[in-house]
């Protein structure tokens, strides 16, 4: 069914999220906060060197430890064949996810793992590790994607030869992958050009930054039984990789998700469960396994950074009739970038006539990279973003008049393939052009940027069941972990099709034994796919207690209608009986077929992509290089909002994690290839003092493809920040800044230079 | 290693535990007390999820010894309700969507009532300041900032 215009009375309200007293109480459960008896705790040794051979490892003396149960190194573990599978928010090969759970042969990058010890306290695991003694043959290393694609870079694999070159190339290289979209002729569409504009750009990697480190508790029983319990944004996920790297049958694990302390992308892969089932294993005991913030920085996955050229060409109209791009995006230590979605966002905004994109996938020493919030389009829309910006001050027009005139609409043919669907950037354009802040005068001496983001988001495999339990309250069940509130959107949308209140419908998160697959809370699918799952098993419930009534009336279905969570005769039988309400329903469940519950699995296609437009003024201390935010207003085509303030949070926290990528968060490494700032006191994420409320405007173009409307929100909100900074930087200083983060040092350097 | 005798009040109870010397008061919370509502983020009072009320101070647990709570008077995110009745502060939140992962609530829910505790009636960069040393990756802090000044407001009997 499709209530797009029906009268809801729950979706679109702002009740109060079921798991809200738990997690403002501290009871909530995440992954560090459970023991089991008897448990060790597990503890991981990282390679100081940012690359070397393996030349020994000798555990003997970590062995000797009092207190000390197990210790495991790659030969643990199975060797796993090299197998390309896009799971996830990006491409995996499993070789190289056990590479970096478990270095082999060579350490490619400081902080990766190599061997793990498991003791009766973590002290005696401490001092364990520092008893371990690996010999190394340290060997060159390479941390920058420039330094790493030039000939004569050390290269970290000797079987890597680029892919999507033709002929394949002879050496082995850094560069994993060559990734090129065209549509049209772009050569010529330069040649009709009035204005061309052309720069270079770069981006560091920064971190996820959730704040809850990872974390599990595995149990191996001698049975080969596995219990896990951690936070991941897919349980599902964690199952297949630990069967897939441990050689264990799927059936065989039983994961259950705890309450996720934030991921944002970084916990669609894992670092810790099979190397504690390991150790489990082999002690005999559950091991508890938890990563300090150094190892969250030094292990985990940042996203990529990047260097970036672009080049754009517009007739004096401003019609753009020619845009090219190429990127070159860090790895890490294995090939998977999202160069990809990197080489799609960019330029999927416009309706743009001749396009050409170039990618490289390029591996450095540095740590693989993980999915982060729309990953690969903030690093792109930072270089289209700015440089169309310059284009409109070559052009003298508005740069949102600019956007306005080569915005893409419903039948725009992207370069990457994709006509576009169901859109509404129109609309959030014409939104933001209204909008009083836009319309607002800028504060003498400040400047006002503005930048667009887009993401496809993206729909896919979701289970979920609804139960009417024996007195009529309601249980709802999915297999998608909540990482901000989506048991309150899910529970909203079974309550809307019941027709009975919110606080009558519990939800839950089943673990993987509880439920069918469902893949993971990333690429803002949730709410679209398990919301359509959700609402689906609700329906069939409908249906089925339409049937019962029509049993107990003794009148045809077709004369049982469903209001306000009650069956009533209809048409002319209406009147006839009293209705009968959820839990009268309940009651004689025994006499109508059993009880009553509805399982729907669904492979949900239609996502429906989404946009947003960032508008922000800033104040520019030329003397310190402090940029404050004056004013920030986040404005996105957001479908349906299910929960509007959970839709609000995923666009006012997209827009500050962009802040901080934009001004202050960066991975520095020493001369020896080691990062320099793995905590948050020199890694900077945005504090409450750093930035001012962020006004977060839904403009609501409801996607047909969802019962509700809804369509993907999490992802849009990261990407403009970068571009609406920057661009707001150059109109209040006239400084044209082409590298992130724009930190003061860069600010000062850049003022000096133009003074 | 000996481990050492301490007693505190902890959330308005006479508690004992024996912890080693060189455990964190965040560890003996967490593994020891069993308090498990105070959360590690950081380890290096950066995070500010780890934040309890120590002797009428707002500290990071991390940074203090479970020994060096001997005598000393204890608030952690598991005492800020009055039994069942929440506080003004964890209805505000809830009340605002304050929270997505939940994971830095704890933490600001604590520096929030030491806020209060000293200043009634914060102005908004003041409510910011006094937050910063709590980091939340999720909300962008608009409607964290904007619970705390309803929660004040309630708390001063201005509104409901």
């Amino acid at each position: 069914m499709n209530y797009i215009d029906s009268n809801l009375k729950v979706v679109g309200t702002r009740p109060i999220r079921p798991d809200g007293i738990d997690k403002v109480t501290g009871r909530a459960v995440y992954s560090a906060d459970t023991r089991a008896a008897g448990m060790l705790w597990g503890k991981i040794l990282r390679s100081p060197h940012a690359h070397a051979r393996i030349i020994s490892i000798d555990t003997s003396k970590a062995e000797a430890v009092p207190g000390v149960r197990a210790v495991v190194t790659a030969a643990d573990f199975p060797e796993i064949a090299s197998e390309e599978a896009f799971v996830g928010e990006g491409p995996m090969n499993f070789r190289d996810l056990s590479t970096n759970i478990m270095a082999r042969t060579k350490v490619l990058y400081e902080g990766h793992a190599l061997a793990a010890v498991a003791a009766t306290t973590p002290a005696a695991a401490d001092e364990a590790l520092a008893l371990i003694d690996v010999k190394y043959e340290v060997l060159p290393y390479v941390i920058d994607v420039d330094e790493a694609m030039a000939d004569g870079a050390p290269v970290l694999h000797d079987d890597m030869f680029t892919a999507g070159v033709n002929p394949k190339p002879s050496k082995p290289s850094n560069i994993a992958k060559v990734v090129t979209f065209k549509k049209g002729d772009a050569d010529a569409g330069f040649a009709q050009a009035d204005i061309i504009v052309e720069g270079r750009y770069t981006t560091k990697p920064v971190h996820q930054g959730y704040i809850e480190p990872h974390a599990c508790l595995a149990t191996y029983n001698p049975d080969g039984q596995v219990t896990i319990h951690a936070s991941s944004q897919g349980h599902f996920m964690i199952r297949a990789y630990t069967a897939k790297l441990l050689g264990l049958d799927m059936a065989d694990i039983r994961v259950n998700p705890a309450e996720i302390g934030g991921g944002f992308g970084g916990k669609t892969l894992i670092y810790l469960e099979p190397v504690a089932v390991a150790l489990s294993r082999k002690s005999g005991k559950p091991v508890k396994m938890q990563m300090t913030r150094e190892d969250v920085f030094r292990g985990s996955g940042p996203t990529s950074g990047a260097s970036m050229d672009i080049k754009i060409g517009a007739k004096k109209d401003g019609t753009i009739v020619a845009a090219k791009q190429v990127l070159r995006f860090q790895a890490g230590a294995f090939a998977g970038s999202p160069i990809g979605p990197g080489c799609m966002c960019g330029f999927a905004l416009y309706d743009i006539e001749n396009v050409d994109v170039l990618g490289y996938d390029v591996v450095s020493n540095r740590p693989k990279v993980a999915a982060y919030r729309a990953p690969g389009a903030p690093i792109t829309s930072f270089a289209v973003e700015s440089a169309l910006d310059d284009l409109a001050d070559k052009l003298g027009i508005d740069p949102l008049e600019l956007r306005i005139k080569n915005a893409a609409k419903n039948g725009t043919k992207t370069h990457y393939g994709v006509t576009h669907a169901n859109i509404g950037f129109e609309q959030v354009l014409a939104v933001t052009k209204a909008h009083p802040h836009w319309t607002s005068p800028v504060a003498p001496g400040n400047g006002r940027g503005i930048a667009m983001g887009f993401w496809f988001n993206i729909g896919g495999e979701s289970s979920a069941t609804v139960h009417v339990n024996e007195d009529g309250s309601v249980t709802a069940a999915t297999g998608s972990p909540d990482i901000g509130g989506s048991r309150a959107s899910m529970g909203m949308m079974v309550a809307e099709v019941l027709g009975i209140t919110v606080d009558r419908v519990r939800t839950t998160v089943a673990d993987t034994a509880s439920i069918g697959f469902t893949f993971l809370t990333g690429g803002s699918r949730v709410t679209f796919a398990t919301g359509m799952a959700v609402t689906q098993a609700a329906e069939k419930v409908v249906e089925d207690l339409k049937r019962r009534a029509a049993q107990t009336w003794d009148i045809p279905v077709e004369a049982v209608e469903w209001r306000d969570g009650m069956a009533y005769p209809a048409g002319s039988n209406a009147g006839a009986f009293e209705p009968l309400d959820l839990a009268a329903l309940a009651l004689k469940a025994g006499r109508t077929g059993g009880p009553i519950n509805a399982e729907v699995s669904v492979n949900a296609q239609g996502a429906g992509a989404g946009f947003g437009a960032h508008i922000c003024d800033v104040k520019v201390d030329k003397e310190t290089g402090h940029v404050e935010i004056v004013r920030y207003t986040a404005l996105q085509d957001v479908g349906k909002a299910i929960h509007p303030s959970y839709v609000e949070g995923q666009i006012q926290g997209g827009a500050v994690q962009g802040i901080g990528w934009a001004l202050s968060e960066e991975y520095i490494y020493n001369a020896k290839g080691q990062l320099d700032n793995p905590g948050f006191l020199d890694y900077r994420c945005p504090v409450a003092s750093d930035v001012p409320m962020i006004e977060a405007v839904l403009v609501e173009v409801p996607n047909p493809r969802h019962p509700f409307g809804a369509r993907g929100v999490g992802e849009v909100p990261i990407v403009p920040p970068m571009a609406a900074i920057r661009n707001a930087i150059k109109h209040a200083t006239g400084l044209q800044l082409t590298d992130l983060p724009m930190s003061p040092p860069k600010i000062r350097a850049a003022s000096d230079a133009a003074a | 290693m000996a481990r050492q005798h301490v007693t505190a009040t902890i959330n308005g109870e006479e508690t004992d535990f024996l912890c080693e010397t060189q455990q964190t008061l965040l560890d003996t919370l967490r593994d020891v007390v069993g308090l498990t509502g105070s959360k590690e983020g950081c380890a290096s009072g950066d995070c500010g999820a780890c934040s309890i009320i120590m002797d009428g101070r707002l500290v990071c647990s991390c940074l203090v010894l479970g020994v060096e709570a001997e005598g000393s008077t204890i608030t952690t995110i598991e005492g800020i309700a009055d039994g069942e009745k929440l506080h003004p502060i964890q209805q505000k939140f809830l009340e605002h969507a304050a929270l997505q992962c939940g994971f830095c609530t704890p933490g600001l829910i604590v520096a929030t009532k030491a806020l209060l505790d000293e200043n009634p009636n914060p102005t908004e960069t003041e409510t910011r300041y006094w937050l910063a040393g709590n980091l939340c990756r999720c909300t962008g802090y608009d409607k964290i900032i904007r619970a705390v000044m309803d929660a004040a407001a309630v708390m001063r009997g201005e509104t409901v």
